[in-house]
């Protein structure tokens, strides 16, 4: 079943064109990477597929509810003055449910991440790893049909990214939402993904679509597979590529 | 230590320059009209003490009463601003137009209108005019300063225009709206002793009066009671503010 899809979607802005022609679709289910250099147009894809944005032109496809789409941003985005708790409680009150209710859920989806004994701290006590935990957990709270992910790891440092990675692939396999997540850096894409779609730069479009061996979540032992080593020299070399070419 | 020497060090200083007056005064025989020594300004705060702290009061209360006033304005008026850009666009120029203007030359305008009779109506209001602009632009800043992804999670998660400002816009502004009322608490106080000046009658009774009286009678060490008094009761009024905010942004940041 197909969740969002993207039809020779193009966005320009007032510098000129970001994006596109693209087109992008993602299943139910499917956990898929789109990666790029900075700054071409990946942020875009994903407020396109969020609703956030409409295109210029071309057409965007959802078969899901606007309250069943969530988005993790770069930086974990929790309101300063809200704890944890209230924090993943916040989009389960603007849907209407009861504070009751709403914290309760909110609880369990901390649970989920590791974030049990951090329910009352607030975001300025917290780690950088620990408030993206957080945001993820902000994230699953309204049990998204589709999850977008924009480079959530960026700001982390390298052992906090890997653990992150292994934690959302981990919470993907209870819930099994549809997963979009947007990254600069391949072998991230690769662990992460079933589908590795690479994006060029000026104005972005899809120039390479790998599928990644292996099930998700990954065996410790993947990341030093043969096979792993292989498709992300792929993915990078196409990359590589079409930097040349933009250039 | 270096906590002790830092509270200690002004002190310090003061006491030298406290002594050196006095000294000074003693053995030039400075007249007493010119420059009352220390010692003279201490026994006319004493025997003063009752008259001064009446004064103080009503200097106090004119400028928090003038804040109060300023705090609903300028906050009601930055609210109706925030829910309609155009309310904002139209409000801005005149609001700056005000700030930018000396409140000496509204006082007799405003003197006119509250009749002479009042002329505590009318300092408050000066009052209130100097407190409104920092609040307003507070406020107005603070309502515009909500983290854009932020704003775009309760777009995703289907926030009204209510939601949006009661859970989101109005809590961010919390930092701006701290700033704005320490800024315009200082202000009022300014405004109201300005004011009074101004206003040139004993109708109001405040600090300012004080020393204008005490001056053109010469009574200089009675002048400098009522500034040490003003000068003491705004410094309290900024501590306490000063307090009051760190205690606010303490909780509001959770630190």
């Amino acid at each position: 079943m197909m969740i969002a899809q993207l039809k020779a979607v193009e966005v320009a802005y007032g510098r000129g064109p970001a994006l596109g022609p693209v087109d992008l679709d993602l299943a139910a289910e499917e956990v898929v990477a789109l990666v790029g250099p900075s700054g071409c147009g990946k942020s875009t894809a994903m407020r396109l597929l969020a609703g956030l944005e409409q295109p210029g032109s071309g057409r965007v496809e959802r078969s899901i509810g606007k309250g069943q789409t969530s988005l993790v941003f770069q930086a974990p985005t929790l309101a300063p003055w809200l704890t944890a708790l209230d924090n993943v409680a916040l989009p389960l009150r603007l849907s209407g449910q009861s504070g009751e209710a709403a914290r309760r859920r909110a609880g369990d989806c901390l649970a989920q991440v590791g974030l049990k004994g951090a329910v009352s701290a607030r975001p300025a006590q917290l780690s950088g790893g620990m408030a993206m935990r957080v945001s993820l957990a902000r994230a699953l709270a309204t049990e998204p049909k589709l999850l977008l992910l924009d480079e959530p790891f960026a700001a982390l440092d390298e052992i906090t990214r890997r653990t992150l990675a292994d934690d959302v692939l981990a919470l993907w396999a209870r819930s099994r939402p549809a997963i979009l997540f947007v990254t600069h850096n391949v072998e991230e894409a690769v662990y992460m993904a079933q589908r590795v779609l690479v994006m060029s730069p000026g104005p972005g479009r899809i120039v390479g679509d790998f599928r990644t061996p292996g099930d998700l979540p990954r065996p410790e032992t993947f990341r030093t597979s043969a096979a792993f080593r292989e498709t992300v020299e792929a993915v990078s070399q196409r990359l590589a590529e079409s930097l040349k070419a933009a250039a | 230590m270096n906590r002790i020497a830092s509270i200690l060090s002004p002190l310090a200083l003061v006491a030298i320059l406290l002594v050196v007056w006095e000294l000074a005064c003693r053995l030039m025989s400075v007249p007493v009209y010119l420059l009352p020594a220390p010692s003279a300004i201490a026994t006319s705060l004493a025997s003063d003490w009752s008259p001064l702290a009446s004064a103080a009061w009503t200097t106090l209360s004119m400028a928090l009463t003038a804040l109060t006033i300023a705090s609903l304005c300028a906050c009601g008026l930055a609210l109706l601003g925030g829910l309609n850009p155009l309310i904002e666009q139209a409000v801005q120029p005149i609001a700056v137009t005000v700030q930018v203007t000396p409140v000496v030359a509204i006082a007799p305008l405003v003197m006119i209108w509250t009749g002479l009779d009042h002329p505590g109506r009318a300092i408050t209001i000066l009052a209130t005019i100097v407190a409104f602009f920092p609040i307003y632009s507070g406020a107005a800043a603070g309502l515009r300063a909500a983290d854009p992804d932020l704003g775009r999670l309760f777009d995703l998660y289907g926030a009204s225009r209510w939601q949006k400002l009661v859970r989101l816009r109005l809590p961010s502004a919390v930092p701006f709206l701290v700033e704005g009322h320490k800024v315009a608490t200082a202000l009022a106080v300014i405004g109201a002793v300005v004011a009074e000046f101004v206003a040139g009658s004993g109708g109001a009774q405040g600090l300012a009066w004080r020393i204008i009286e005490s001056a053109n009678r010469l009574q200089t060490a009675r002048v400098f009671a009522a500034l040490v008094t003003l000068a003491a009761m705004a410094t309290l009024l900024y501590g306490l503010v000063s307090l009051a905010e760190r205690r606010i942004l303490a909780w509001w940041a959770g630190r």
